[in-house]
């Protein structure tokens, strides 16, 4: 989230798309209806009428997977009606910039196209450059090479009657929703969008979330109390995980991982760290060097000097242009690409798209560790439904590991509020916090590398820096403040010492020289003189706006809204006055910012009487230019979201161009990689979620019997006209298959889902959760994802599992 | 009238069921292994083992707009509930009706009573016979409440759909409430909110809930109740004069 939740309070306008947030995360609605309650409007969009649709003022269908055709009809209906926010655009986004010469749009692709790799060359997308080395710009707006007017035309072709026969959503039904959502486009006034995984598993599900982020910016809703970007998280700490460098292509606190291309940190700084020639730009990234440098002094302590780089060359680099996304991970498994897996805390056996290629990938391994609170259906894949176990050579070995209650530590919420948690009760019987497993683990790793003097390249685990028991187990506020951070010699930064062992009270003091270590930089502060700052819990309000700022803390440095120079005009008077985030104020000739954390303490761009202030920085200081990306050119599949279909989608044409589907989309060559597009015998657009009772695969949930109880079988949902298309009563069991697995499961036969108008003709939709699976309970039914694709998004590569084509029969007795 | 009274809201309610489960967590009541019927309502009604049960109907206007309704069903702990005549014409004190909160809580002594009278003296179909064969129902967290905590459903509402509180003040935020909901839903009313101490706001006909969302016809708090009445001190001498 750029805001957070208590946040959405002060919204004007609420969109939940993408979400079923009233299901999924039901505490949001204690903030949703605060701001409903204030009479500020709440539109749901989403394939199914749920829980959240009940709540909403509006509710819109949406055939699943066409959220960018909706939005680009949005972003029409702004432009045509004016109802965008210029002065913003012109000084805070890149829509004044002029586009190169070499970008085209044509017929639904982009410039640089090389169909034979599936590739863009995203070069061909630069801006045009002046002899100062900055973009040129027209600050009109009018320039017909400006992002803005190229924006204009692109999406001139998303009129409400091409979006509606895309969408299935009446054109009334989107003119209610634009007209609603678009009325925040006055500077006083800031929309939110609340998102999740129903905009993200999808193959374009990044220009899902840029599409919106566009529509955020021309409204200027970024920076606001009340507005930004908002993704809520799938699980209570997956914001903190990503911080830390959960995912393949980053290193803790969003530093790229070194490719095999980059030998010395020299060559990696170069490559990663971006300059900038506008005196404006405060271009945060220039910093990078001294996050990397301090990352690896906090890996490997004193044997990390600035000589041998401090020790880059032991980081281990990927193949260059290759991807270990969870997907490539489970296709290099099926593959036999290697032999051992430890799977901690996740269930692939349900988890993961196409779950019988993960399962029949599994068979692959010679051994799997598993490390969970129950045993799950991935620990038991050797006697799962059609297996036989004399058949599976691979040795599982099952660690019980301690729940959120029995263990202290932090969680990282949506919000980026690092929250500290304490230790209610002991595990039970041999489940250990899984800080102590790793503990024992990498001791017991470091102990063989060191008998073995043959032992491959020894260096980084024998050197690695750990030093986080005490008491003989696994300390928390060790590693916690490892995070943060230290002085690892005595220094003196601008009149004021620090001295070795100190903790960095703030990124801004990390250096490149090796006289700082912090595990990840967007988490210094965290852990200060001051203590431990995510344990804070006082509950002081000053603004009024529930920023809570003394409770816990939040990356960076405790802004609680991001990009909030943004939420004030040039000269730091706030767009809207009546809920200011931050403020310039000056007293006695002196200015300063009041409220939130500044991004960045700069005085505003123009001083009072409107010249300009040249000791100023641009709002978006992650950006090189210094402002937000309408024109997106770091995206792998285009600088504008364009509307393509899922890879499995019921349509044998895209009204808006050629291109059928994501030409750069993620796809895998197995023989359990089948995708079916138009298929008479997979008729049926199917999508999977996620109810409130029942977290993820149901691992935990499963054991809860008050939860089971509430929901205990997995179900499909359906239209009455489907049902009665098939033959299927509600409550009848049901047979649902897709070209990559089958499933039988409860019919809900109801109103609440619709067939679509799509082209013309009816396309009916159905849904299953993927909380199942067979350990338990009995008739509890299977992983929904047996049914989904292992396709996925070129950026991210999550799995399109929201969008794949079915059929549905009812089960004979 | 003193006491308290609980304020449902179920505009605000999200059918989250953290009150239900809430309420099986401090009462330690337990779970059926249930089977999904075709609706998210689960378990179908309320049990022995269920006190508070969030029902789940989807209704259709006559403007074909979908209206999926909540109603998170409970004892309504009657200002004169008549399962106290029911019981107590059997037995005496097995029931408490608290006269500083006004709750309504059954004792073990309900073994001793008439299960299906009680619960036909129920115009909300509310009493239940657990398998020891005590009558069983919502106290209002009666322990709870008597150490100044709120009942359990009510502390982890997250959205305001849960309210608790003296009865006074409980009244006044139910009308307050009514009249903001009247003018965008001009059906909502306060459902027989003069008769008990759990008051639900309803926008749309009471029968589009639950068919007990009000008091029913055919139990109601009316002739039947009156009856029972009359016939109590009756009923009980001839139960005192009967052997064993």
């Amino acid at each position: 989230m750029t805001n957070h939740w208590i946040d959405i309070a002060n919204s004007d306008c609420i969109l939940i798309m993408g979400s079923n947030a009233a299901e999924n995360h039901p505490i949001s609605f204690r903030w949703v209806t605060k701001a409903q309650l204030a009479g500020t409007p709440v539109i749901h969009v989403d394939p199914r009428f749920t829980r959240t649709s009940a709540k909403a003022d509006i509710y819109a269908p949406i055939r699943s997977g066409t959220d960018i055709a909706f939005l680009g009809g949005m972003i029409k209906y702004i432009i045509d009606n004016n109802k965008y926010f210029k002065e913003y655009i012109a000084n805070y986004t890149n829509g004044a910039f002029i586009v190169g010469d070499k970008f085209s749009f044509k017929d639904g692709l982009f410039s640089g196209y090389d169909a034979e790799k599936r590739k863009y060359d995203q070069s061909t997308w630069a801006f045009k450059m002046e002899a100062n080395g900055m973009p040129a710009v027209d600050k009109t707006l009018e320039d017909p090479r400006c992002v803005f007017q190229l924006l204009k035309t692109h999406y001139a072709r998303y009129d409400l009657d091409t979006v509606s026969s895309i969408t299935g959503t009446p054109k009334d039904d989107l003119l209610k929703v634009y007209e609603t959502y678009a009325a925040t486009g006055v500077p006083d006034k800031a929309g939110t969008i609340m998102y999740a995984m129903g905009w993200t598993q999808h193959t374009v599900g990044v220009q899902n979330i840029r599409c919106m982020a566009i529509i955020q910016l021309l409204l200027g809703n970024m920076g606001a109390a009340g507005g930004g970007v908002n993704a809520l998280r799938g699980e209570s700490n997956v914001q903190g995980s990503t911080d830390h460098g959960l995912l393949f292509h980053i290193l803790p606190g969003y530093l790229p991982t070194p490719a095999a291309s980059l030998q010395t940190l020299a060559e990696y700084n170069k490559k990663y760290t971006p300059t900038s020639n506008d005196p404006l730009s405060a271009n945060w990234w220039q910093n990078r060097p001294k996050y990397v440098a301090s990352l690896l002094k906090s890996m490997y302590g004193d044997a990390a000097t600035p000589e041998n780089e401090f020790c880059y060359s032991w980081l281990p680099k990927v193949e260059d242009g290759k991807t270990y996304s969870w997907l490539d991970l489970f296709d290099s498994m099926y593959q036999k690409q290697f032999s051992g897996f430890l799977c901690w805390g996740q269930n692939p056996a349900c988890s993961g798209a196409n779950a019988d290629k993960n399962r029949d990938a599994m068979a692959n391994l010679d051994w799997m560790v598993v490390v969970n609170l129950f045993e799950n259906e991935t620990a038991s894949f050797w006697k799962g439904p059609g297996v036989d176990p004399k058949q599976i050579k691979t040795e599982v070995f099952f660690l019980p590991c301690a729940a959120y209650m029995e263990k202290e530590g932090s969680i990282t919420n949506s919000g980026r509020w690092g929250q500290w948690r304490y230790k209610a009760q002991e595990p039970p019987g041999e489940a250990l916090p899984d800080g102590d497993i790793i503990i024992e683990l990498f001791n017991e790793i470091r102990a063989l590398y060191k008998e073995d003097k043959e032992a491959t390249f020894p260096d980084p685990v024998l050197n690695l820096k750990w030093d986080y028991i005490s008491n003989g187990k696994f300390d928390a506020h060790s590693v916690a403040k490892a995070i943060n951070g230290y002085f690892t010699k005595d220094v003196t930064i601008q009149d004021k010492q620090y001295k070795k062992g100190d903790l960095v009270p703030s990124f801004a003091l990390l250096q490149d020289d090796g006289s700082t270590s912090s595990g990840n930089w967007l988490y210094c502060q965290s852990y200060t003189a001051d203590g431990n700052n995510m344990a804070r819990r006082e509950k002081d309000d000053p603004t009024g706006l529930g920023l809570y700022s003394k409770w816990s803390w939040c990356w960076p440095v405790n802004r609680r809204i991001i990009y909030n120079r943004a939420s004030v005009d040039l000269k730091g008077n706030p767009w809207n006055p009546k809920k200011p985030v931050i403020q310039w104020v000056v007293e006695d000739g002196k200015g300063k910012w009041t409220g939130d954390v500044p991004d960045g303490g700069w005085p505003p761009l123009q001083n009072a009487d409107g010249t300009a202030n040249d000791k100023s920085k641009l709002p978006f200081i992650m950006k090189p230019a210094g402002v937000a990306s309408i024109f997106g050119n770091g995206a792998k599949d285009g600088p504008f979201p364009e509307h393509y279909e899922p890879l499995e989608c019921p349509v044998e044409k895209n009204p808006l161009s050629a291109q059928l589907t994501n030409p750069v989309a993620a796809v895998y060559g197995t023989a359990r990689d089948i995708i079916k597009t138009c298929d008479p015998r997979f008729p049926f657009v199917g999508t999977t979620y996620r109810v409130t009772e029942h977290w993820q695969t149901g691992v935990l949930t499963r054991w809860l019997p008050w939860l089971l109880e509430a929901e205990p079988q997995l179900f499909v949902e359906m239209s009455e006209q489907l049902a009665r298309m098939k033959g299927i009563n509600n409550g009848d069991m049901a047979i649902v298959e897709s070209p990559r697995g089958k499933l039988e499961a409860v019919a809900i036969v109801t109103k609440r889902l619709q067939p679509f108008t799509v082209l013309g003709q009816e396309v009916h939709l159905v849904g299953l959760p993927w909380h199942y699976g067979w350990t338990w309970p009995p008739d509890g039914g299977d992983s929904a994802n047996l049914l989904t694709p292992a396709v996925g998004d070129p950026n991210t590569r999550i799995p399109e599992t929201k969008a794949f084509m079915v059929n549905v029969s009812k089960k004979e007795v | 009238m003193a006491g308290k009274s609980f304020f449902i809201d179920t505009t605000r309610c999200t059918a989250c069921r953290g009150c239900q489960i809430a309420c099986k967590n401090w009462n330690q009541n337990g779970a059926s292994m249930t089977k999904n019927t075709g609706s998210h309502q689960n378990p179908p009604d309320l049990d022995a083992q269920t006190y508070k049960l969030v029902r789940f109907s989807e209704s259709v206007d006559k403007n074909g707009k979908l209206a999926w309704y909540f109603f998170a069903d409970q004892c309504r702990h009657c200002i004169e509930p008549p399962c106290k005549d029911a019981i107590e014409a059997y037995v005496e004190g097995a029931v408490i009706h608290d006269e500083k909160t006004g709750a309504v809580v059954y004792t073990d002594k309900t073994r001793e009573a008439n299960f299906d009278e009680v619960k036909d003296s129920c115009p909300y179909n509310i009493p239940r016979l657990s398998e020891d064969g005590r009558i069983v129902k919502c106290t209002m967290c009666f322990d709870r409440v008597s150490a100044g905590l709120l009942p359990a459903c009510v502390k982890v509402c997250p959205t305001g759909a849960m309210n608790f509180g003296d009865r006074e003040e409980i009244m006044a935020m139910a009308n307050k409430r009514l009249e903001v909901v009247k003018a965008k839903f001009p059906n909502a009313q306060l459902l027989d909110a003069d008769e008990i101490r759990t008051i639900y706001l309803v926008v749309d006909d009471p029968k589009a809930y639950h068919d007990f969302a009000i008091a029913s016809a055919a139990s109601g708090i009316g002739r039947k109740l009156a009856m029972r009445r009359m016939t109590k001190p009756a009923s009980r001498a001839l139960r005192a004069m009967l052997p064993g």
